[in-house]
Formats: structure tokens, C-alpha cells, sequence
């Protein structure tokens, strides 16, 4: 019996119409301990989660998420296993893959789709698919009841923002700055922007990610996003040893953070 | 009809497409429209032909072989891109994307590089034109090639390690699109196949068109007929596709020959990696696999989105050869005719010599895409 654990845009708009900011955190699919580090992060406060399917050459993630995919990929975990590990799990937000284009092709677009469903997972994210590359495997997850979170860059030009908002589910995920995935000292200028231009054309929940590292980044860009994906800050304690006590608490801090304003 | 423009979604068939994130599409719409702009434009042109000529030493020449012939059993001709500047055919595509990025008003040059031949053209380019210049090479390459680590410092660029994955030239492509997403505003990614999101496979296999323009003119002037078939390495396939593209519309059969620990065609099964949808070397769950082979410059997971079209619709076809048939054409082309071939070309005789039989009687054209100095230490080991 999946676990029933509703949209992703549900549970954002639930968090926004609450006067609240979301948080999404990214943990590693696959990594020792991550099905303990998800249920530390829903009950520390999370909105949604995104679960990383490890891909062997992931273009738009930095060193330390690298770094977690090979030592994952190393162990000889699939994405079916991490599919099946997530089906059964007594979590209660919703969750999101995140993973490159070719796990899904190889996978079958419709196949993998359904097996998102079967498995209580509400969302995709496929970076290194743009709208222009969209169709097929959205019309495959729309088909499924999956939403396909599509990106927004610094870079994206005025005419295709409107055009990716209206086709992104879920939320507009906000680029915050150009590179990729990675801890950053300051919260990039850019970042604001990038929210502040979805925030104009789409009603849709806008959360950065890329670059949003801490407590004070976090609340920081939410000032004017709806929220933040947290991913490499929470990999670092995973890859550190921290385990999922120190995913809970980063978690929380950054919660913590968000609610204070 | 084979080899004509792609969509302009940058299809060929079902392959190619431009798989990258949503920071890159803008700078691969304004490439397109730039590429579109000047390739069209005859100063453009004129500036390129210019370059190519006078800078590169173009054309290149097309020799008879009168002893390797002998040894074979048929007519084998040639094209000598091995005897451009810097060595290999990589210097055509350079050129021309250097000189669009200098019309784009770039200041930066980004590239990968396997065996070095792409880094080095590329750091050549930078100097000549004056433009910062940072290369990405595997740690594994970094230590075979470790000639021409030093031939693209010595021009001015920056030589980066990829210590990821394989520590080749795929991993070497994954930090310069990393780099790429970090810095597009005031860099271009000098591109070194037929590979990428759209345009780069078109636009590459423009810019190496110019091979295959003049073997087709050389082989009418020295047989009065174009050849029975051409045949080329195929890493990427940037030196294929060239050369190809002048015999499309002709009867000549067209032969590519990819290493067998690195043969994306052969396996036959599609994927999407680095901006485009091709044939791709992966396990049953997507992930991509390590190519292995004895050149560094044909280790490569993928193919060119042109090629899987190609063999897709039978207009060209693909083979494999081993390390060991490779290394006996590489010492096979030096003793009889005075040519040491780069290990990649190596791969294309390797096949011509295995299928002696199939092709008695014939002309065949080799695009002999590079020299093989950058080889001579890793092959004075291997032969003692």
C-alpha cells in the first residue's frame, strides 16, 4: 500500500497561504542512512522533499553531490531500489526525484512515470531537461499525476520565463545563480532577481535553489521567493558522518530561520 | 538526402536535440542565431578561408599510397590533415568557433580535450586571437598525453584536471559544462566534436566541412570519380562527419571505425548525454559506461547524433577494431609509407587492413585526421 502523501504544490500553497515559507530539502537517494535522514527532515519541518537519483555524470551538481552519487553508484543501488525503498516509507510530505534525463529515458519515460506514482512520489526534476525537451516526458508524468518541476535561470530571457512557469508543476524552481550546484559563501544577487521575476508572471510557488546554503541565505531569499531547496549543505552532513540527526537539525535551524522571518 | 541541415530544433532524424540546463539555452539560441548569421555572411567567410589558408597551411593534400596499396591489395589514398597546424583536423572547427566567438564578443575560451589535439587547436586559437583560454583533461589523459599538457601550457592556456568518474575525456566534457554554467555571460565553450546541444553537431560539422570539400575536388583531379569508400576514426566523429559530408550525395560507401572499448554504435542503444539524444555506451539503468581503449581521443562513451542518424537510415556504417589491430596499423602506415599516423586514425586502417578482402579491388580514402608524435611515448612503451 503506497503512502499517501498528496502534491507537492498542495503542500507549498498549504505552507504560503499559512503566511510561511517552504523548504524543500535535497537529500541523496541511496546513501547510507537516507531513508532515516528523510523522515529526520519531514519531522524537522519540511515541506516536500527532493530524493537524489544518482546519475554518473551529473553536469549542473558541484563536487560534494557529486561525490555522494559515486559513493552511492559504488554500492550498486538502482533507481528501482530506491524506488522501492521509498514506496513503503512512513513519511507523510510529499516528495520529488531529482535526477538527469537519461536514468528516465533508459527507464522508459512511461514507464518510469508510473513507477514514480506506484511509489508515492509526486514530482520530478530533470535539470538537464528544458522546456524545449520537455514534451514527451511531460506529457508521460502529466498522464501519471507526476509534476515535472522545470527550472528558471539568471539567464532565462523574458519571453521563455512566462512560458516555463505556466509549464512547471509543482513550483518554479529559481535558479539563484549561475553555476551549479554547491556552498556558497553570500547569497548571490542574482538570486532575488531570478525570484522576483518568477514572482511577477506566475502565481505558482517560486523556491530558489543553487547557492542557497545556510539558515540566514535561506530566510535571506525568501524575503521575496516562496521558499528554498537546500541540497549541497545537507549532503555535506551526510558525507561528513553527521548521519540523520545532523540532517534533522540543519533542517530545523533552517526552518527555524524561515519562521522567525 | 543524407547530411543536409538538421531541424531547427537540431534534429537529425530522431537524434541530436539540445539536452542542457535551462542556464545554457539562452547561449546555445544566441549561438545558433550568430552561427546562422555569419555563416552566411561572405567577410565572415572570407575572414575564415583566410585563416584556414594562410594559418592552418590549408588544403590539405591528398597522397596516393604506392606501397601501403601494395601491401593491401587496393587503391588507398590519403587526406593529409595530419600535416595542418597543430597536427590534427581539430584546428578547422577551432578556427571557425574562435573567430565566432570573437564576433559574439566573448573574452573567454572553455574546451575538453581527450588526447590533447582539441585543447591544444583550441589554446593555439586563444593565443592567436588573444582570448583566455582554460582546457579540461582527465587525470588519466593528463598523464598519457603529458606532451601536449605542456604544448597547451606553453601557448598560454590554463590546463584543468577532471578527476571525476572515468578521468577521461567524458568527465572532461562534465567540467567544462560546469565551468560553461558558471561563466556563460563572457565565455564560449570551444566544443571539440560533432557532439552537444545544438547547433554544436551542426555547426561542427560546418566548420570540418571543408575536408571533405576538398578531398571530393582532389580525388575527380586524381581519378576523374569520387572514390568507392571513405572511411574515418569516429570518436565524437567531428573528423568523420567532415569528410563524409562531401561524399553524402555520391555512390562512395561511407565507413566509420570506432574502437571496440568504445563503440557506441555497435551496442546500438540511445541515450541522452551532453546536450543531445545518440547512440550511448550505459548499463541497463542509465548510467553511462567507461570507454576504454588505447587512444585517448576516441575514449568516449557517445557518439555524434549525426553518425547514429547516419547508421540509423544505412547510409554510412560503423566497425570496430582492437588495441592490437590498431597498434599493427600505426607501425603498418610508418614502414611503408614514411607516415606516423595518430593512434585514432590508426583505428580506420586497422579496419581497411582487417577487410583487405572485402575491398580488393576498390579506392578507398582515408581521412587521416592527425600525426601520431603526440603518440611516440606512449607507443615506444607498448613496443619496446
Amino acid at each position: 500500500m503506497t503512502v499517501e502523501r498528496g502534491s507537492i504544490e498542495a503542500a507549498l500553497r498549504a505552507r504560503i497561504d499559512g503566511g510561511g515559507k517552504c523548504l524543500v530539502p535535497y537529500i541523496t537517494g541511496g546513501f547510507e542512512g537516507y531513508l532515516d535522514a528523510i523522515r529526520a527532515a519531514a519531522h524537522a519541518g519540511a515541506d516536500a522533499i527532493e530524493i537524489g537519483v544518482p546519475f554518473s555524470d551529473p553536469v549542473m551538481d558541484g563536487p560534494v553531490i557529486q561525490k555522494a552519487n559515486e559513493l552511492v553508484l559504488a554500492t550498486g543501488v538502482t533507481p528501482q531500489s530506491i524506488l522501492d525503498d521509498v514506496r513503503d516509507l512512513d513519511v507523510h510530505v510529499p516528495m520529488a526525484v531529482m535526477t538527469y534525463y537519461n536514468i528516465a529515458y533508459r527507464f522508459g519515460l512511461e514507464r518510469f512515470a508510473k513507477s514514480l506514482h506506484a511509489s508515492g512520489i509526486a514530482g520530478a526534476i530533470l535539470p538537464d531537461m528544458p522546456l524545449d525537451e520537455a514534451g514527451p516526458w511531460a506529457e508521460a508524468a502529466d498522464a501519471s499525476g507526476v509534476e515535472t518541476v522545470l527550472l528558471a535561470a539568471p539567464t532565462t530571457t523574458d519571453e521563455r520565463l512566462p512560458r516555463i512557469c505556466e509549464r512547471s508543476r509543482g513550483f518554479v524552481y529559481a535558479v539563484g545563480l549561475l553555476g551549479v550546484t554547491g556552498l556558497r559563501d553570500d547569497l548571490a544577487d542574482s538570486a532575488t532577481v531570478i525570484a522576483a521575476r518568477c514572482k511577477e508572471v506566475t502565481d505558482k510557488p517560486v523556491l530558489v535553489g543553487v547557492g542557497v546554503s545556510t539558515a540566514g541565505q535561506a530566510a535571506q531569499v525568501s524575503q521575496v521567493a516562496d521558499g528554498c531547496v537546500v541540497g549541497t549543505a545537507i549532503v555535506r552532513r551526510l558525507l561528513d558522518g553527521g548521519g540523520p540527526e545532523a540532517v534533522g537539525e540543519l533542517v530545523a535551524e533552517i526552518r527555524a530561520a524561515l519562521d522567525a522571518g | 538526402m543524407a547530411m543536409t541541415d538538421p531541424t531547427p530544433e537540431g534534429r537529425f532524424g530522431r537524434f541530436g536535440g539540445r539536452f542542457v540546463p535551462e542556464t545554457l539555452i539562452p547561449a546555445c539560441e544566441e549561438l545558433d542565431k550568430s552561427f546562422r548569421h555569419y555563416w552566411a555572411d561572405a567577410d565572415f567567410r572570407k575572414e575564415l578561408h583566410d585563416l584556414l589558408t594562410d594559418y592552418a597551411g590549408r588544403p590539405s593534400p591528398l597522397t596516393e599510397c604506392r606501397r601501403l596499396s601494395e601491401e593491401l591489395g587496393y587503391r588507398v589514398l590519403l587526406k593529409r590533415e595530419d600535416l595542418n597546424h597543430t597536427g590534427s583536423h581539430k584546428i578547422n572547427n577551432v578556427l571557425g568557433q574562435t573567430l565566432l566567438a570573437q564576433r559574439m564578443g566573448k573574452k573567454r575560451l572553455v574546451a575538453e580535450t581527450g588526447a590533447g589535439q582539441h585543447g591544444v587547436a583550441t589554446a593555439t586559437a586563444a593565443a592567436l586571437f588573444g582570448m583566455e583560454c582554460v582546457v579540461y583533461m582527465g587525470e588519466v589523459d593528463v598523464e598519457r598525453q603529458a606532451l601536449n599538457v605542456f604544448r597547451m601550457r606553453l601557448l598560454g592556456a590554463e590546463v584543468r584536471t577532471a578527476y571525476s568518474g572515468s578521468r577521461t575525456l567524458k568527465d572532461a566534457v562534465n567540467e567544462a559544462m560546469r565551468d560553461w554554467v558558471a561563466t556563460v555571460e563572457d565565455s564560449h565553450y570551444c566544443l571539440g566534436s560533432v557532439m552537444g546541444p545544438h547547433p554544436y553537431p551542426w555547426m561542427v560539422r560546418e566548420f570540418h566541412r571543408v575536408i571533405g570539400n576538398e578531398a571530393r575536388a582532389q580525388c575527380r583531379a586524381l581519378l576523374g570519380a569520387d572514390p568507392d569508400v571513405v572511411t574515418a576514426c569516429v570518436g565524437g566523429g567531428s573528423n568523420a562527419v567532415g569528410i563524409f559530408s562531401g561524399f553524402a550525395d555520391t555512390d562512395a560507401e561511407l565507413v566509420g571505425v570506432e574502437p571496440a572499448g568504445g563503440a557506441a554504435v555497435d551496442r546500438g542503444i540511445p541515450g541522452v548525454l551532453h546536450g543531445s539524444e545518440s547512440y550511448l555506451m550505459q548499463d541497463e539503468f542509465g548510467q553511462v559506461l567507461e570507454a576504454e581503449s588505447i587512444s585517448a581521443g576516441l575514449d568516449y562513451p557517445g557518439i555524434g547524433p549525426e553518425h547514429a542518424h547516419l547508421a540509423d537510415i544505412g547510409r554510412a556504417r560503423y566497425e570496430k577494431v582492437t588495441d592490437d589491430e590498431v597498434i599493427a596499423a600505426f607501425q603498418l602506415l610508418s614502414r611503408t609509407e614514411g607516415i606516423i599516423p595518430a593512434l585514432e586514425p590508426a583505428h580506420a586502417l586497422a579496419w581497411m587492413s582487417r577487410a583487405r578482402d572485402e575491398l580488393a579491388g576498390k579506392t578507398v580514402l582515408l581521412n587521416l585526421s592527425g600525426r601520431g608524435d603526440k603518440d611516440a611515448v606512449q607507443m615506444m612503451e607498448i613496443l619496446g
